[in-house]
């Protein structure tokens, strides 16, 4: 399962630069919105679906190098939390639905 | 009869086609290129010695000037500037009107595209997926011809612009990696310091994220480098969240034991055992909203360090000392690899 596929069936917006998303392949998911639960229990390659939005993200997704960030309730990252994310290529995905949907959903493609 | 199965392990392009999983090193390089089509110049990557021609010269000429030289259009000069340009499909429609003496003016190709010396190689891109063209010339800010690009070209410079980035982040990774050797000492220990200001949430992580990247450049394997890592993102933030002047956060590095500390003047810790407990936390309500105060800094940094020791006082500040032993041949080994 390639994260072009993932946004697209799950509708994500892509708020990052654009990139080959066929070629970035997700090897499971992790959520959740306590910073160091995911430097706790995110390994690299996941996608983390979270409902925050701020700076930090950032910097936790590169530490632990997860292959993209789902921004869940349509929670607004500031345009220099994308800047910093295209700068260390984060990928930073976004969605109106709940975290509990969405990791639902990537479940039900068989990221598990 | 069945077909001998291969002795050789199949390639990754065999075992996994166009989608094999990506490794943080195949991320960074994607990137990379991307950041690249928009560093890279077109004058950078376009071929500059341009065979052209003159519009008065008639359409066989070309021809031949097309067979000779084993091209497929060339562009039409006039007084240095660019009028411009004659293809293949051009000479085809003088060929049907048995027009092969006319001036190259009268089947060439007038009102031209074209991508400017200065510009970025991405634009360059995007004029060749909109028009759906071959080749674009190149020209000055004054219209002269300086150059032709193709997709070729593109890639070409692309490629070359990769290996040169790929040869000289290898030479610092040797570098780097070599450090320990090429210093002679009875102990030799590299230290870099990061001054981390209070309330700094907008660069929170920066300072762990270099300690990664140093550890990696010195030949630290990638588990060691995020174990690392790790501890030093929790370190950091609760300097950023707790302290009340900021602090210091210090990497020690030997070849057989890294030591990561931070320093803090205030306001201390009331209660070492209390802040040692998974879930407990101090933070304050804004401070949660972000994501922080989860109590877990200090378990994950044990989870992640050998030793880990806290000593603080209130009134007076807290220093953090968290020990790894480095594995044999993870650091400083020849390869430095990642």
């Amino acid at each position: 399962m390639n994260l072009q596929t993932i946004i697209d069936k799950l509708q994500l917006n892509v708020l990052t630069q654009a990139s080959d998303f066929s070629s970035v392949t997700p090897n499971g998911g992790y959520t959740a919105d306590l910073l160091s639960c995911v430097m706790a229990g995110a390994k690299n390659g996941t996608i983390w679906v979270t409902l925050q939005a701020h700076m930090n993200i950032v910097a936790v997704a590169a530490m632990l190098d997860v292959a993209a960030v789902i921004i869940t309730e349509n929670a607004k990252p500031d345009p220099a939390t994308i800047a910093k994310a295209n700068e260390q290529g984060i990928i930073l995905l976004s969605t109106p639905k709940a975290s509990y949907e969405i990791c639902g959903k990537l479940w039900e493609l068989n990221l598990r | 009869m069945k077909a001998m199965a291969p002795t050789r392990p199949p390639t990754e392009q065999e075992k996994f086609g166009r989608h094999r999983p990506l490794t943080d090193l195949d991320a960074h390089e994607i990137n990379r290129i991307e950041e690249l089509s928009y560093d890279l110049k077109i004058h950078e990557v376009m071929a500059s010695n341009v065979i052209t021609t003159s519009p008065d010269v008639p359409v066989s000429r070309v021809l031949e000037l097309m067979r000779v030289n084993r091209i497929s259009g060339a562009p039409v000069v006039e007084d240095e500037k660019l009028i411009g340009i004659i293809s293949l499909e051009d000479i085809v429609r003088a060929l049907q009107n048995d027009e092969l003496t006319a001036p190259v003016r009268k089947y060439m190709t007038p009102s031209l595209v074209t991508v400017k010396t200065f510009e970025c190689v991405v634009e360059a891109i995007k004029t060749f997926s909109e028009k759906r063209l071959g080749r674009l010339p190149v020209v000055d800010e004054n219209r002269q011809l300086k150059g032709i690009i193709t997709k070729g070209d593109i890639t070409r410079g692309i490629l070359h612009a990769v290996q040169r980035d790929y040869k000289e982040e290898e030479v610092r990774r040797y570098r780097a990696s070599h450090l320990f050797e090429d210093i002679i000492s009875d102990r030799t220990t590299l230290v870099l310091r990061y001054n981390i200001k209070a309330g700094d949430f907008t660069h929170g992580g920066n300072a762990s994220s270099h300690i990664k990247r140093a550890l990696l450049r010195l030949g630290a394997d990638a588990q060691l480098a995020r174990r690392c890592g790790i501890a030093a993102y929790e370190a950091e933030m609760n300097l950023i969240i707790h302290t009340t002047n900021g602090g210091i956060l210090k990497l020690e590095v030997e070849p057989h034991r890294i030591t990561l500390s931070t320093t803090d003047d205030g306001p201390g810790i009331a209660d070492i055992e209390k802040v040692l407990q998974p879930g407990y936390s101090t933070a304050t309500d804004n401070v949660r909203e972000m994501g922080f105060g989860a109590g877990m800094g200090l378990v994950n940094i044990q989870r992640c360090v050998d030793k880990m020791e806290l000593d603080s006082a209130p009134g007076k500040g807290t220093k953090l000392i968290m020990r790894i032993t480095v594995p044999s041949e993870s650091l400083n080994s020849k390869k430095g690899s990642s």
